[in-house]
């Protein structure tokens, strides 16, 4: 039995806003993979929840007439691994998508609840970042943008008000024309399970395909408080020539971005040997993805 | 005949469809809610407990404390019959509620509710003050001068200790020219993970206490619960519907004494007891963890001069099945490899962590895990293939035990070696994997068990069956034997069809075990109900064929010498000839004017027999070394468990032994905390049981030996399937990247752990493995 004080339906975003502002402990549901899970485990007593599932306008992917991929948060993982414009377009995000816990939780499971929820090991924000996401907020000022970078401000803590509603996940034209990348779940078993090390790659190269234009990574999966970008990384490699150091660089860069710790589930030192070893692989398969040769 | 057709379950559309009743689906939606308060500390002692806040939650009926036991029967959980002598019974360490807290997760109280919402408010208010004792959670310490000891009765923690001293270790260890190979092996904590939590209720009906449970061993439920409440056992019946699984969890008295008890103080009202998964994991029972200390004496030439084992058994808490699984163990070590020389020194000891108690495989997966990681050492050791100096000293055909008093009469090794080796072409593949670099490597590697069908003579072994014969000619089957999920009903079926001549179908079976009318059984265990029942199930139906048949001379005027029933007919041996249906010859039996009967017959079998078990696993990996992951390509058991009474059902049980034993080998892990004692990841995300996204084919061979020893020609396969899994993929890993791993589960960390002690990948600055 769930320990749920109150359960409101809103019709749309308006009515969702007005319902939160007005139970200010409430919370909000969506597909609940994660929120039940919490009611169960008695972390949230008294639940008021306000759920979002029948907005139907917040669901679905298109493309504005200036090419901004937007994603409504109510999108569902399964949705999202199988669209031809996601697949089009940021393939990784397909992939993240599909490796989600199961296809029961892929089907309920939304990008908007992954986002918000502000799991370390959450799998699509390191892809997001990757991808130079933004977020767009409604809340009672109206709507405001704002990127994923800035969204997670410390462990689970995120720049949303409690009455604030994510609508959409907006990737523009610039973050995804001429970019190719991969991304990589590594946990102890191959589904139903949270990530030790989950990372994405994404890498633009030169017109004559030599040089790295610009390079994009990300991290989740617990090698750091919250998902962030690896800014070293990216630095060490942006505007150079392809050649066979280059992944191990990349990867000995990103190993300076991340902050692993000790813990039962996984000691640092092997966090720090598979996100390296990763690193360098989702590297070389970014540029090989996006057309680049490198010569081993 | 049906023994040897892989017949369909009998109760497989009812489980299909959702018809079938498990134990929730027949208790009513009135019964109140019980809830068990847990001790949050590993040791010390509960000063006070105040309900004072929890009994003001609505719904709330009745919070029970340990001072609220008035009248303390100690009892013992493990399934087992009842023993006579004292010395060999089982401890009788449990109450029903404790103020001793020796675990984190004792139990300690109760909260009745009329919900469980209720309940869990409840629980969540009470406040408990404990006297906080100082705990250890290591085998070695435990035994250490000075460690926190658990059970006055038991000095230095020690349950038992088993030594065994065949010929003359240390003067045949001092043969010149001998290699010395040594090594530790250890084994961890592991749950059963059955799909269905135990669950329990228990009602007051016609002055009696009825309980259905969620169990492996009604019979053994209706005892101790007696025992727990100081009652006679005929004040209570015991009722075992389906069963979603057990793997020995279930085969433990768990919470049925509490739930009656609560069921009592709360004036007869229903009461029902579930357990969620994650009290599950620590407050239940888990498998014993071994160390093993194995060290052998060899000739160049790859024989044993001396061999010497000791080994340390994790019992918990409190004594469950006890020193009985490392007994267990004991004659796989001398049997398997046998020496004349040997030294064996096993101990049983308590520790502050949760109860370890049976599960399948009972000691036989962790010995196996130790000799045949010692095995391959001893070939590198020896510069020999591992398979060669296997067969070197095998048990060899022809093996006679003195204790259990029975030979080897079989060449399962061989048979089941060469079988294996051929489907995956481990010769061909041993060549082509040798010396390998790079970062993905290739390695096939095999393992052999030992094992035995059932608890003779160690234990008394007996079945019991009830047949009747219908108007129609078909037949009721009754046994005290369980279904629990492993497909028991079906093959029982198969054996009674057979035995007195109806078609499979003709035979109904009594899937729920009820001790007011099923025939004493000791229940689901030691892979010995296919072997136990079969006696039962032959004799009583030879006992009903005579009755049928004398009855059919007098209604047919033939001698019933000359005789039979075949496929529901009555049937002349001399020519074939079908005289009577018999369910016309049932009838009339019954409805008889002058002569009425009704033809049943029952029987109890005693049994001496304990057929050996025997086979191998040979797996095939690929390591990804830089990323710590093992992939198993190819995985094959094969079995000699004699005749197959159901060729389908038995493959079917040896996937599942398989997938259990890839966990047991790879992922599965219960961890405590050093600091507190609690369990950290008593979960199924944290606690890593394999999906089916994990697996490879699992592939189930045979070689029937058909076994002069029991009815059919069986010998046991319940727990089997598990044993050599794990060693054999240790074996490939080792064959891949010359890395024998000593500790299971080979998960990421072990193999991280390892490849940096063997140089494969660059050790880092910062701290080294975790607990």
């Amino acid at each position: 039995m769930y320990d749920i004080k109150a359960y409101f339906e809103a019709g749309d975003a308006e009515e969702a806003v007005r319902l939160l502002c007005a139970h200010p402990d409430a919370c909000i549901i969506a597909g609940g993979s994660d929120v039940l899970v919490q009611i169960r485990d008695g972390k949230r007593k008294n639940a008021e929840l306000v759920s979002i599932r029948g907005i139907e306008a917040l669901r679905g992917i298109s493309r504005t007439p200036d090419g901004t991929l937007r994603i409504g948060a109510l999108t569902s993982f399964a949705r999202l691994g199988k669209d031809p414009v996601i697949l089009e377009c940021i393939p990784p995000l397909a992939e993240a998508a599909c490796q989600v816990g199961s296809p029961q939780i892929r089907n309920i499971g939304t990008l908007g609840g992954n986002i918000c929820n502000a799991s370390p090991t959450a799998d699509t924000p390191p892809t997001l970042l990757a991808w130079d996401a933004q977020l767009e907020l409604f809340g009672p000022e109206g709507t405001h943008c704002i990127p994923l970078q800035d969204f997670y401000l410390g462990s689970k803590a995120v720049a949303k008000k409690p009455e604030e509603l994510l609508t959409a996940v907006l990737i523009s034209a610039g973050a995804y024309r001429g970019f190719a990348g991969k991304m990589v779940k590594y946990a102890a078993r191959e589904a139903l399970d949270t990530s030790i090390v989950n990372c994405s790659v994404s890498v633009c190269l030169s017109e004559d395909g030599e040089r790295i234009e610009k390079a994009r990574a990300a991290f989740g999966g617990a090698l750091g408080p919250f998902p962030a970008r690896a800014s070293t990384a990216e630095a060490t490699v942006t505007g150079q020539r392809l050649n066979g150091q280059l992944p191990a660089l990349f990867a000995e860069a990103f190993l300076q971005d991340i902050h692993p710790r000790d813990g039962w589930r996984a000691s640092r030192a092997l966090r720090e040997q598979i996100a390296g070893e990763l690193a360098k692989r989702m590297f070389l398969e970014s540029v090989k993805r996006a057309g680049g040769v490198i010569h081993e | 005949m049906a023994v040897g057709k892989s017949e369909k379950r009998v109760d497989a559309y009812d489980k299909v469809t959702g018809k079938a009743q498990y134990t929730d689906d027949l208790c009513d939606s009135g019964a109140y809610v019980a809830r068990v308060l847990h001790a949050a500390v590993a040791h010390g002692k509960v000063l006070s407990i105040d309900t004072s806040e929890a009994e003001k939650v609505e719904g709330v009926v009745k919070i029970l404390t340990c001072f609220d036991l008035k009248e303390k029967h100690y009892y013992a959980t493990p399934g087992h019959p009842w023993v006579a002598d004292t010395k060999f019974r089982d401890i009788e360490d449990r109450l029903i509620l404790t103020d001793m807290v020796r675990f984190y997760g004792d139990d300690i109280g109760a909260v009745v509710a009329e919900n469980a919402l209720a309940a869990a408010r409840a629980l969540d208010l009470i406040k408990v003050r404990y006297e906080e004792y100082p705990f250890v959670m290591d085998v070695q310490e435990a035994m250490k001068d000075g460690a926190p000891q658990l059970h006055s009765r038991y000095p230095g923690n020690v349950l038992e200790h088993t030594e065994i001293r065949d010929g003359d270790y240390a003067t045949a260890a001092a043969e010149p020219g001998l290699v010395k190979v040594e090594g530790w092996y250890e084994t961890q904590t592991m749950q059963h993970c059955h799909i269905e939590n135990f669950i329990c209720f228990a009602e007051m009906r016609e002055q009696r206490i009825r309980l259905v449970t969620s169990t492996q061993v009604p019979h053994v439920v209706r005892r101790v619960v007696a025992q727990a409440l100081g009652l006679d056992c005929g004040q209570i019946r015991v009722i075992k519907p389906y069963v979603g699984g057990g793997f020995g969890n279930k085969q433990d008295i768990l919470y049925e004494p509490l739930c009656a008890w609560l069921c009592l103080q709360c004036g007869g009202h229903a009461v029902r007891l579930d357990v969620p998964r994650e009290e599950t994991f620590y407050c239940n029972r888990v498998r014993h963890a071994f160390r093993m200390h194995l060290v052998s004496w060899m000739r160049p030439d790859g024989s044993f001069a001396a061999r010497k084992l000791e080994l340390w058994s994790d019992q918990g808490a409190y004594a469950s099945h006890g020193h009985a699984v490392a007994g267990a163990a004991i004659p796989a070590f001398r049997q398997l490899y046998p020496c004349a020389d040997m030294e064996i020194d096993a101990w049983t000891v308590f520790t502050n962590k949760t109860v370890a108690g049976a599960m399948r495989g009972y000691g036989i997966p962790q010995i196996t895990w130790a000799m045949e990681c010692h095995m391959d050492d001893i070939a590198a050791a020896l510069g020999m293939e591992p398979l060669e100096v296997r067969r070197r000293s095998l048990m060899p055909v022809g093996y006679w035990d003195p204790v259990s008093r029975k030979a080897l009469n079989d060449d399962s090794f061989k048979q089941c070696l060469d079988r294996a080796m051929e489907i995956t072409d481990y010769v061909q593949k041993r060549r082509e994997y040798r010396n390998q670099t790079g970062n993905l490597r290739r390695g096939i590697g095999a393992a052999v068990f030992w094992f035995d069908t059932g608890v003779a003579p160690v234990v008394l072994e007996t079945s019991s069956c009830r047949m009747t014969l219908n108007q129609d000619g078909s037949l009721q089957l009754q046994l005290g034997e369980t279904e629990i999920g492993q497909g028991a009903d079906t093959v029982f079926c198969q054996m009674a069809a057979d035995t007195v001549g109806v078609p499979f179908d003709r035979v109904h079976i009594l899937s729920f075990q009820d001790t007011d009318v099923s025939p004493f059984g000791t229940g689901a265990y030691a892979s010995r109900q296919t072997h136990a029942a079969g006696f039962s199930i032959r004799r009583t139906g030879l006992q009903l064929k005579a009755l049928i048949l004398d009855r059919a001379e007098k209604l047919i005027r033939i001698p019933a010498s000359n005789l039979d029933v075949r496929n529901g007919k009555i049937v002349r041996i001399s020519d074939g000839f079908e005289m009577m249906d018999l369910g016309a010859l049932a009838k009339d039996v019954l409805y008889n004017r002058t002569d009425s009967d009704h033809l049943s017959a029952e029987s109890t079998s005693l049994i001496n027999t304990s057929p050996y078990t025997l086979g191998c696993t040979i797996a095939e990996v690929e390591v990804d070394i830089a990323l710590c992951k093992i992939k198993v390509l190819n995985l094959v058991n094969c079995h000699d468990a004699g005749v197959l009474i159901n060729p389908a059902l038995a493959e079917a049980q040896v996937h599942g032994g398989m997938s259990m034993g890839l966990g047991y080998g790879l992922s599965e892990k219960l961890l405590f905390d050093p600091k507190t004692g609690r369990p950290l990841n008593n979960n199924l995300l944290d606690y890593k049981l394999l999906t089916c996204a994990d697996h490879p084919e699992l592939k189930a061979e045979f070689v029937q030996n058909p076994e002069p020893f029991s009815a059919f020609g069986e010998k046991g396969l319940g727990e089997t399937p598990v044993c050599a899994v794990a060693p054999a993929i240790r074996s490939a890993v080792l064959c891949a990247t010359g890395v024998g791993l000593n500790e299971i589960p080979m998960d990421p960390q072990n193999l991280y752990d390892s490849f940096v002690k063997a140089g494969l990948i660059p050790r880092r600055e910062g701290s080294a493995c975790t607990i």
